[in-house]
């Protein structure tokens, strides 16, 4: 259980899919206007790394060397489709407010990166713990960037209103401060990293 | 179909909507290759060879496989599955018939097929030129210039950033800051100047 449990913990601090290894990125910042797409997109992206970790570890004897990245692609497609399906059914609203986004997890990084670089090595169990890891990991740090854009862009947090009179910096709620949030959060990480070592 | 339309399409794909600095399609690869300018000019054209064939290619799947046989939610994998043998197919033909031109951007290519602007662009066109699942007039012709057109807004934004991190090289910047978090940095001042393109009332 000890050895599980470090394989979880690594997803969320030390190989953070997103301000670590700098995977995922394209949705991360697209859908990051507001805490409840964050939440929405990382809950979607963690079903499918699931999903297609479990298949994958389970097929890897079977598949060929040659052909193996087509067939993730196809199980992880699979895993996409099944999650567009069920958003569109339970919650169309978040699936408006995702729209391309969504079938756009299939080209995800994180989601292949984790197929090819773990799964396909690993047993079962270990492979949902990786993806557990990994998935809550890009879950977080999807909810700190919302939830930095959507208090700043909005004045917001989870729709609610937080201050009166607060005058909400809009740019925060645009592609530009998506892109400046990431980049002094990046920035932010590799300074802690460097002052520890 | 109209001349007006064409322009529409261009003036969102490649300046207001940019598919990078917009729609942060390609991410990855934008801020990965961006560091010197010759690399990134090859994956640019790369790119938008890529996006033109499988805006072709994904319509004529969609329109006469997917829709006649009414499985339409099958739209991610067919076109995954598509762009990923396409790419291939690309690479091999180069690799045959012109070896400097594989090695010019041979690398590149596999790193296509995972790039979000070419899935991205195919499934904006579907959403865009399909009203209730028929294609609308002039549907075609719109999707494979809007597939040239995002291939040109990635290449606008793929110089400039380019051109702008190669004179960075000589820049004193704190340590903390260098390679991604300041690309990130670059990218949201250029997307900020990008905002005032959305000034264009089409």
């Amino acid at each position: 259980m000890k050895f599980e449990s470090k394989e979880f913990i690594k997803g969320i601090v030390k190989e953070n899919p997103t301000f670590v290894l700098a995977l995922g990125l394209c949705p991360t910042l697209a859908v990051s206007t507001a805490l409840t797409n964050g939440l929405g997109m990382g809950i979607a992206a963690t079903f499918v790394l699931i999903g297609s970790n479990i298949i994958i570890s389970l097929i890897k004897n079977i598949v060929p060397d040659k052909i193996r990245i087509p067939c993730y692609i196809v199980v992880i497609a699979t895993f996409v489709t099944i999650t567009e399906l069920f958003m569109k059914a339970y919650s169309p609203a978040l699936n408006r407010a995702l729209g391309i986004y969504v079938p756009l997890i299939v080209v995800n990084c994180i989601v292949l990166g984790r197929a090819e670089a773990y799964a396909s090595k690993s047993s079962v169990s270990n492979s949902i713990v990786d993806a557990l890891g990994m998935g809550f990991g890009f879950t977080l740090a999807l909810l700190l960037i919302s939830g930095i854009r959507e208090v700043l862009g909005m004045g917001t947090f989870f729709g609610h209103k937080i201050m009166k009179g607060y005058e909400p910096m809009f740019i925060f709620a645009l592609p530009s401060g998506a892109l400046l949030v990431i980049g002094l959060l990046m920035g932010l990480f590799s300074l802690l990293k460097n002052r520890k070592t | 179909m109209n001349i007006g339309q064409f322009l529409a399409i261009f003036i969102s794909a490649v300046f207001v909507y940019n598919v990078i600095l917009s729609r942060f399609l390609g991410l990855c690869s934008f801020i990965a290759i961006s560091k010197e300018t010759k690399p990134a000019i090859a994956m640019s054209l790369a790119v938008m060879f890529v996006t033109t064939m499988s805006s072709i290619i994904t319509w004529l799947i969609y329109q006469f496989l997917l829709v006649r046989f009414n499985i339409t939610y099958l739209r991610t994998i067919a076109f995954i599955l598509v762009i990923a043998t396409f790419v291939q197919l690309v690479e091999m033909i180069i690799k045959k018939i012109s070896p400097p031109l594989y090695r010019f951007f041979g690398i590149y290519l596999p790193l296509i097929t995972v790039n979000c602007a070419v899935l991205g662009v195919a499934v904006l066109n579907i959403d865009m030129f399909f009203i209730n699942g028929k294609a609308i007039a002039g549907s075609f012709y719109y999707s494979v210039f809007q597939g040239v057109c995002v291939g040109v807004g990635y290449t606008v934004a793929m110089l400039l950033m380019s051109g702008i991190r190669e004179r960075l090289d000589f820049c004193n910047v704190p340590e903390c800051v260098k390679d991604f978090p300041l690309a990130f940095i670059i990218a949201s001042i250029m997307s900020m100047s990008f905002m005032g393109f959305n000034g264009f009332k089409l």
